[in-house]
């Protein structure tokens, strides 16, 4: 049994132009102990396929699905609370701006203290006791000292390191990962991921991965899914992904990292002759 | 992209460059100083790109506004085209020679301005140019990036990111400048996007024979484009010399940590990635 299994998601926004299905029928499997990369390009719709199963999408947003089931429990028909015992505790989830999902009004320590008595009743010295051995685990130095820092008072890398330590503070099963690194620094965007292929390895959690860095999915995913415009265009391990990508989109996506430069020009995606799924829009 | 070596001054020379920012003290607090850039020395000639590469906070864009002559240094000289520059009073003729495209194609363009106008208006302020050949001049530069005639009468909002930084480079070249600043022009842009600007400053760089000071933290960017590297760490430069010398033997500890940091997307180490984590567990 997987541990997060979705099967034919679709989200549609309600605009002035009509719906908008930003994602249309996708199926995402997480294992335990397992690394799963969500690729694609901004508008693919890999963010929003995270926040609907965490429930975390506004109201003009329509969430359709087959199957949603967290640990055989199906989330579709739980009930508001009954979900947020699951999410925040067992599904956690980290996002892309770290300064910017801190609360500016309070300090660090409270911030952690807060998730600890929410779901596992800790108060007092016992809650300030773990948010300081969380902050030691993400790496932060002098962390009794930093609980009492405001977020504005830290570095992006540490906000990072905050937002990391919130999420893994209830011990989750599956930490989702939305761009954790796409703010910061190469040298800093390093320390993060190893920081969170580490973590993944010693609790065994589940870990996905959503980004649009083909060489933040090289450096930790096991398996990883290629989304584009809302679809799903291939799905493999990393290995046959990058030495033998199927579909066109990927073969132009990888081909056109600067890197794999051949010659003088890049090729781009509008280059490749693109086959089109079932049902993409033009 | 190899240019003869060129008779003349070099086109941006630049000697002991250093900027002070002073943060303001208050009452029982002494006022601070920062040294955003200390001391740079460096000569560009024609036809070449220099990267500048350095993490957030390291004086890059400090750096590359006091080169297009937005902010004054505090001390040092700066020579383009043979000419002492000074922010104090840019010349209609210095401003002529030195332009720039900013990082965020969203926050760059006035959105209430048309495209044609945006291209435009540099031709306006520094020129003595008639309105006809003024819009002649933006159309012709609007279909060179890649764009068509029909887009000379939309907004800014109108356009996705990687159009408006095709918009932004338009404008930038709509004076013949000698050279051209680009701080982090694909940085904000998705993969696909990437490559197409980056094949477009290409392009331009051959047809108008254009410098560029480039100035990113993505090293495989800088490899692709640049003809010398330069590597900055808390406003000083720790390295300096050829694309091929650097990324081949970097010579500085803090540039051999931002190569090992750069996350490898290639097969081979993507196997030893999994040959490790197997091993681990």
């Amino acid at each position: 049994m997987s541990l997060l299994e979705i099967r034919n998601l679709s989200v549609a926004f309600d605009t002035s132009m009509g719906l908008f299905k930003a994602v249309d029928g996708i199926d995402i499997a997480v294992e335990a102990r397992e690394v799963l990369a969500i690729v694609g390009e901004s508008g693919s719709g890999k963010s929003v396929a995270m926040l609907a199963t965490m429930g975390l999408l506004p109201d003009s947003a329509t969430v359709t699905a087959d199957r949603m089931s967290f640990e055989g429990r199906d989330l579709l028909a739980m009930s508001g609370s009954q979900k947020r015992r699951i999410i925040g505790k067992e599904i956690a989830m980290i996002f892309q701006e770290p300064i910017a999902s801190l609360n500016p009004c309070f300090t660090v320590g409270f911030q952690i203290g807060e998730v600890l008595h929410q779901h596992l009743g800790l108060t007092g010295r016992a809650a300030r006791q773990r948010s300081i051995e969380l902050l030691e685990l993400v790496g932060i130095r002098d962390a009794a000292d930093k609980l009492g820092a405001f977020p504005h008072q830290m570095s992006g890398g540490q906000c990072q390191r905050v937002m990391i330590a919130m999420a893994i503070s209830c011990n989750p099963k599956l930490l989702i990962a939305d761009e954790p690194t796409t703010a910061l620094d190469v040298t800093i965007q390093k320390q993060i991921l190893d920081l969170l292929v580490q973590l993944q390895a010693e609790t065994g959690m589940g870990l996905i991965m959503i980004t649009h860095d083909m060489g933040v999915v090289a450096e930790t995913a096991d398996r990883v899914i290629v989304q584009y415009q809302g679809h799903k265009m291939e799905e493999a391990d990393v290995l046959s992904l990058f030495e033998n990508p199927q579909s066109n989109y990927t073969r132009a996506l990888l081909s056109a990292l600067p890197e794999n430069a051949v010659g003088d020009r890049l090729p781009t995606v509008s280059d490749m002759l693109f086959e089109p799924a079932p049902g993409v829009r033009p | 992209m190899t240019t003869p070596a060129p008779a003349g001054p070099p086109v941006l020379d630049v000697k002991h460059l250093r900027r002070d920012y002073v943060s303001s003290g208050g009452f029982l607090r002494p006022a601070r100083i920062v040294h955003a850039v200390k001391d740079v020395s460096f000569t560009l000639e024609k036809g070449r790109t220099l990267a500048v590469v350095g993490e957030s906070g390291c004086g890059k864009s400090t750096l590359a506004r006091m080169i297009t002559l937005i902010d004054p240094p505090t001390a040092g000289e700066i020579r383009i085209d043979g000419l002492p520059a000074s922010a104090a009073h840019v010349t209609r003729e210095l401003r002529q020679k030195v332009q720039i495209v900013f990082q965020n194609p969203y926050g760059s363009l006035n959105p209430r301005q048309k495209i044609g106008d945006v291209l435009a208006e540099p031709l306006l302020l520094n020129t003595a140019m008639k309105a006809p050949e003024r819009r002649e001049r933006a159309m012709a530069m609007l279909t060179r990036v890649g764009l068509s005639p029909e887009h000379f009468n939309r907004y800014p909002h109108m356009f996705s990111g990687g159009q408006r930084q095709r918009i932004a480079i338009a404008r930038a070249l709509m004076l013949n400048p000698s050279f051209l600043v680009l701080d982090e022009p694909v940085s904000a842009l998705d993969l696909s996007v990437q490559a197409q600007i980056l094949n477009l400053l290409k392009d331009l760089q051959d047809e108008f024979g254009l410098t560029y000071v480039f100035i990113s933290h993505d090293l495989s960017v800088v490899r692709y484009l640049a003809d010398e590297v330069m590597v900055m760490y808390f406003g000083d430069v720790v390295e300096h010399g050829s694309r091929e010398a650097v990324f081949a033997d970097p010579q500085h500890e803090y540039t051999r940590t931002l190569f090992a940091a750069t996350p490898r997307a290639d097969v081979a180490s993507i196997r030893a990635r999994i040959a490790r984590k197997h091993a681990a567990a």
